[in-house]
């Protein structure tokens, strides 16, 4: 997190140079170290700025275990299937060129679907799967089934899977596809050559190659799913099922389960799972990197 | 086949729901046609939502090129020993939740309403930190793939200044890179949620989350229009990007 100017003495003719980077220093210090900072340490702090192990405290409370525990679960389950179906596009996709348009049409719709389409998916599930949408109506009347014979789960828990999906998917897609340039024509010709089938090859040489590549994409969605909030702010308006929407409880109302700054607490284990993510995954893509040149 | 019913279904029932005629059934154009024509109720908070994003796209999108462009050079040509480091705080908003940093930002956010007062453009603030990742990857693509060095001393050796360096030289080899960052920066911009909606600022998604509860048809082609635009602006910085992979052949 340290971003401040270089004021080392060791910078001789270069303190000149190095001055330079005190508009972006300054910047990033006011607006990324300090919200950083202050959103891990207001944890540390009652109301009246005492120093205060409470809120860690409160993050025992049953309630929030349980969000957390539901943050985890939904963000493990739809980064699985978003890995295993966001490779089975990629596979489809395998033929097609890094540079011909298909592949840039695909690149640009999973960039907009995958990282700026937060409350819109939320909006598309609605109109889809709501207690009045596409599918409910024709599921009702083509087959009289009725999708909320059990109640209207779309705006609860479950309901967040497929759209979580959703997003997931072009993920997959983005982070995995250059993956797969990187396997060179040259080993499947090899592979050939000595007598191996398509099974063999991707057993013995294929998924070997992409496996760092696959735990790391694995672990980006995750973190992806973990802490996302449009998608899921808009389609549960009522309740707290998962962590960033405790976070918008505690935000809005000034003590939840009688905690100030509670938020902060909240944000701090956040930040701390995040970081320990996003760790194993600069990790892993060290090791992946080194077939990709 | 996955990707077409979980993503190509629900939007085709987002783009359906706009054109089904209420209760007489059928299909109409009747609400995309009185939304463009500006005659709806909910047209007051969705232009305000529109107008604040469409500034606070202009206002990061400056602010991020300014602030993050000189440094990159500087970095490149002076300092090279702050490479990784600048990397670092680049890619380092993509590990911290916006929800969590919004917790964080709500008192700096008190400090800048007292100095800059609260309207939505602020935001533009915590936007260019959100963009940083995005855009210095396009830039740094950008500068890794032309000789900075070689460049600038031959424009300082035929008696260039610095300013006319960075301006008359650089900049315009480096007009994918920027071309790229900025795109991608609005697209954050227009789609961002988060941070305006638990700061209660105004942009393009609160107020579509807004109007959604009362005129869900309009929201809905809102949304449409905006997914558009997105992958308009991607395209674009697809075939820069592609040509820029062919040019440096």
């Amino acid at each position: 997190m340290t971003s401040g100017p270089p004021l080392s003495a060791d910078a001789h003719p270069r303190r000149g140079a190095a001055l330079g980077l005190l508009p972006f220093g300054a910047f990033t210090f006011l607006f990324l170290a300090v919200p950083t900072v202050l959103a891990v340490g207001s944890g540390l702090y009652d109301a009246d700025g005492h120093l205060t192990a409470d809120n860690l405290i409160a993050l025992g409370d049953p309630v929030i275990l349980k969000t957390l525990g539901n943050s985890v679960w939904l963000a493990a389950l739809t980064a699985a299937l978003g890995t295993i179906g966001g490779a089975a596009i990629c596979y489809a996709l395998i033929g097609v060129g890094p540079e011909s348009r298909l592949r840039t049409f695909v690149d640009a719709a999973s960039g907009v679907l995958a990282q700026f389409a937060g409350v819109p998916l939320a909006f598309a599930y609605i109109a889809a799967f709501g207690l009045s949408g596409l599918v409910t109506v024709w599921l009702q009347d083509t087959f009289g089934f009725d999708l909320y014979a059990s109640g209207a789960w779309i705006y609860e828990m479950p309901g967040l899977i497929a759209p979580y999906v959703a997003f997931q998917l072009p993920l997959m897609v983005i982070v995995f596809l250059p993956a797969l340039d990187a396997l060179r024509p040259e080993w499947a010709e090899a592979n050939a050559i000595l007598g191996g089938g398509r099974a063999t090859y991707w057993r013995r040489v294929g998924l070997p190659v992409l496996a760092p590549s696959l735990i790391g994409a694995a672990l980006l969605l995750f973190a992806n799913a973990f802490s996302a909030y449009g998608t899921a702010a808009a389609l549960i308006s009522q309740g707290s099922q998962i962590i960033p929407l405790q976070i918008r409880a505690a935000l809005s109302s000034e003590t939840v389960l009688g905690h100030a700054n509670l938020a902060g607490a909240l944000a701090l284990a956040m930040i701390a799972i995040m970081a320990a993510v996003m760790a194993l995954y600069a990790a892993l893509d060290r090791r992946a990197s080194r077939w990709r040149r | 086949m996955l990707g077409a019913v979980f993503l190509g279904l629900p939007l085709v029932a987002l783009f359906h729901f706009t054109i089904k005629g209420g209760l007489e059934g059928g299909i109409t154009f009747r609400h995309w046609a009185e939304l463009l024509s500006g005659e709806v109720d909910a047209g007051g908070p969705l232009w305000d939502g529109i107008s604040s994003s469409l500034v606070l796209a202009a206002v990061t999108v400056a602010l991020m090129l300014a602030l993050l462009l000189p440094t990159m050079i500087l970095v490149r040509l002076r300092l090279p020993r702050w490479e990784k480091a600048l990397e670092f705080v680049c890619l380092l908003p993509l590990t911290i939740p916006a929800v969590a940093m919004v917790v964080g930002l709500a008192p700096v956010y008190s400090v800048v309403a007292r100095i800059f007062g609260s309207g939505s453009w602020t935001l533009a603030f915590a936007y260019v930190i959100l963009c940083l990742p995005y855009a210095y990857r396009a830039l740094q693509s950008n500068l890794s793939a032309i000789d900075v060095p070689t460049l600038s001393e031959a424009a300082r050796t035929l008696g260039a200044s610095w300013p006319t360096v960075l301006l008359r030289v650089l900049l315009p080899n480096l007009r994918r890179g920027v071309l790229a960052a900025s795109f991608i920066s609005v697209a954050v911009v227009l789609g961002e949620f988060t941070v305006a909606s638990l700061l209660s600022r105004t942009n393009l998604q609160t107020a579509i989350v807004l109007v959604q509860k009362q005129d869900p048809y309009v929201a809905y082609i809102v949304v449409l229009l905006s997914l558009a635009l997105a992958l308009g602006l991607l395209l674009v910085i697809g075939r820069v990007g592609a040509a820029t992979a062919r040019s440096n052949r």
